[in-house]
């Protein structure tokens, strides 16, 4: 494993994109860092800005105008940068599958690392995916 | 006339809410113009309800929103049940009505919560959220389901409240009641919060109506209009609860409006609760014969508006929703300008559409000398705070 | 003024505006009026009568697109809904948005989603559709068919 990695899991930093979600999942998000759940305490904080993050979180279906969007952030994101999709809307886009505006799924605009299904995902699905994350890229 | 500067604003923010694209001209520190671009969450769910069949459709438009995921729906099953004359069984009523009021209590909350993030008192972010979790659990006691609740559908709920989970949500809902208060009093007498909100963000009467303001935001200028008292549903004419209305039309204001409500809300719940009549959850409609229908209901942040026409088949010819924030989104017009960039966060916020837009702020000089990130924005905000803490003596 | 006196007066006010009545509801009623008399029409409602304008929907009928405005008269619980029928071929209202700010947001969406134009609109841009949305593609029609042709509508398993 690279340094570069083995610092992105000791401290992982996460910026929360919606491509167009129903706030459900970007609430669940946020509820992960307040009290009950509280995960800065094993380092994870919501960065402001995409240039300070090393995860990214997507939730959504990806719309027209937040697609373009989402690229052209993916490609401001110092590398290595992980994606996480989460919720059902980011991974097939659900049930907005035949809508006019939204023409491709997530994975078809960036690379995900990891798929967290749910509708929305509770916050303990979030924090197990993310852990199966850090998982994955250190055994690999 | 000064340097004109334009400080965009969005689309994306990392916190929560519909992504939306302001512009805001500055003329120094003062806003002189603002206007706003959405449609980075537009997925067409009328075209797509359109495709679904009546019991279908409520789940696509639960996930309209997140936080309104009872309105949308209630507002909808009101609109089908508007096509024909029928009536909705008494337990589903007061089921319904449960569901909607707890709703708002967690919308209001997490509005305040936000709202106080961005004052830089993330003190208040934090607890008003942990408070926001014993709701939540309430919720996953009496629907199973901590966000979409799934309980609506036309013609009575779904699901039904069982016997042995009033108990325990009833206690939890009275084991809250203090710590709002506490929590509504610590807002109210803070002199921090009152020297950043009074008086700023002032929508005034005549322009909450013409631009049909709704909900809170119409109510913190004087506005007593709420769909509850107007055009009851559910069994809100059976309970007793009061309408918040306010003079003002500050962002005080429609923080006081949006707190009292909670406890309005909570007693709401408390009464439904415990007097919870037996019977029938389901008028089991077979068919929607042809017909227009309309519903509304008050959502926690203003009116939700749903018209369904029926053509006698098992779809919805058309579904038109409306939700509130889409004509209080318009009043930043006027509340807006002429306030200071400082504080043109949290009037942002007052309104409680997309205030975390102002995270993803970057602020341009002409000459492109001075870039400010969304976090300076938000900073900006905070140091204002803080400079009022320390005139006041406390920090 | 009660109701009675309101949908009366509404009705001698405007006799030879209004095609159809219906009072469909205690709490709704629907009137059909021509296209041209729209402005008195909804001025009227919402200055005179100090109804708060709820939305307009519009309609593509196959036959006609239509448009409904929704008002409601919160102290006695009405709801009137004024409705228009356009030509679809070429569906041109007069805009309400000179006078009453509500109605700004609702008729650029509706221009956006069902083609119809709003003449004498202050300002008419895009608000819901993508920049490169094709023009002339109007998605809340009836015949609206898959422009794109990189849209994915399986779900690749
Ligand atoms: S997955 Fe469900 S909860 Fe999450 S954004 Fe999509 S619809 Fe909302």
């Amino acid at each position: 494993m690279s340094i570069k990695l083995k610092a992105l899991l000791k401290s992982p930093w996460v910026f929360h994109f919606s491509t167009g979600s129903c706030n459900n999942c970007d609430i669940e998000i946020l509820d992960c860092l307040t009290p009950r759940f509280d995960i800065e305490r094993f380092g994870m904080l919501l960065a402001g800005s995409i240039k300070h993050a090393d995860v990214l979180l997507v939730t959504g279906s990806c719309n027209r105008m937040s697609a373009d969007r989402l690229r052209k952030l993916y490609d401001q994101v110092p590398k290595p940068c992980l994606v996480v999709a989460i919720g059902e809307c980011s991974m097939s886009r659900g049930m907005f599958i035949h809508s006019y505006n939204c023409p491709v799924p997530l994975d078809h605009i960036v690379p995900v690392d990891v798929y967290i299904p749910g509708c929305p995902p509770k916050p303990e699905a979030i924090i197990a995916g993310v852990v199966k994350l850090i998982e994955k890229v250190r055994s690999s | 006339m000064g340097k004109r500067t334009v400080v965009p604003i969005g689309p994306f923010h990392p916190l929560q809410e519909e992504p939306e694209f302001f512009t805001l001209t500055v003329e120094g520190e003062r806003v002189v113009d603002i206007d706003v671009r959405i449609g980075y969450n537009h997925r067409g769910i009328e075209k797509l309800s359109e495709r679904k069949n009546f019991d279908q459709s409520t789940f696509v438009i639960e996930r309209i929103c997140g936080i309104c995921s009872t309105s949308h729906p209630f507002a909808y099953t009101r609109a089908v049940e508007d096509v024909f004359p029928m009536e909705v069984p008494e337990r589903a009523k007061y089921i319904r009505t449960i569901i909607a009021e707890g709703e708002r209590i967690h919308s209001h909350l997490l509005w305040a919560g936000l709202a106080g993030h961005f004052l830089g008192y993330n003190t208040v972010f934090m607890w008003v959220w942990k408070l926001r979790e014993e709701i939540l659990d309430v919720m996953e006691i009496l629907s199973g389901n901590r966000n979409n609740y799934a309980m609506f559908k036309p013609g009575g709920v779904r699901r039904d409240i069982q016997e042995e989970d009033i108990g325990p949500a009833l206690a939890k809902i009275e084991s809250i009641l203090p710590t709002m208060d506490m929590l509504i009093a610590a807002i109210k007498d803070d002199p921090v919060i009152h020297a950043r909100t009074k008086g700023v963000g002032v929508l005034s009467e005549e322009a909450a109506i013409n631009f049909s303001a709704l909900g809170p935001t119409s109510r913190a200028s004087g506005v007593s209009r709420d769909v509850r008292v107007d055009s009851p549903y559910g069994v809100y004419d059976r309970v007793d609860w009061d309408m918040i209305v306010t003079e003002n039309g500050d962002v005080y204001d429609k923080v006081v409006v949006r707190m009292l409500e909670t406890i309005e809300s909570a007693r709401i719940m408390v009464q439904c609760l415990s007097n919870l009549p037996p019977g029938e959850i389901d008028a089991n409609i077979e068919s929607v014969p042809p017909g227009d229908g309309i519903g509304h209901i008050e959502a926690p942040r203003g009116e939700t508006f749903h018209f369904v026409r029926s053509d006698g088949t098992n779809r919805p010819v058309r579904h038109k929703v409306r939700a509130p924030t889409f004509m209080n989104l318009p009043t930043f017009k006027s509340t807006v300008v002429g306030e200071t960039v400082s504080d043109a966060t949290i009037i942002l916020a007052a309104i409680d559409p997309c205030y975390c837009c102002t995270e993803r702020v970057a602020v341009r000089d002409d000459k492109g000398k001075k870039i400010y990130s969304g976090t300076d924005l938000v900073e900006l905000s905070r140091k204002k705070t803080e400079r009022i803490m320390s005139r006041m003596g406390i920090r | 003024m009660n109701r009675e006196e309101i949908l009366q007066d509404l009705r001698s006010r405007f006799a030879g505006d209004i095609l159809d009545f219906q009072d469909k509801s205690p709490k709704r009623v629907f009137v059909e009026i021509r296209p041209e008399a729209l402005k008195q029409v909804a001025r009227h409602v919402f200055f005179d009568l100090k109804a708060r304008f709820n939305i307009a929907s519009g309609i593509d009928t196959r036959r006609a697109i239509e448009i409904l405005y929704h008002f409601t008269i919160e102290d006695i619980n009405l709801m009137i809904n004024l409705r228009v029928k356009l030509d679809r071929d070429h569906p041109v209202i007069e805009s309400l948005a000179p006078w009453i700010e509500a109605t700004n947001w609702i008729e650029r969406e509706i221009s956006e989603l069902l083609g119809v134009e709003f003449k004498g609109h202050p300002d008419m841009r895009r608000l819901l559709l993508a920049d490169n949305w094709p023009e002339g593609v109007y998605p809340l029609r009836q015949d609206y068919e898959e422009w794109d042709e990189t849209a994915i509508r399986d779900r690749g398993v």
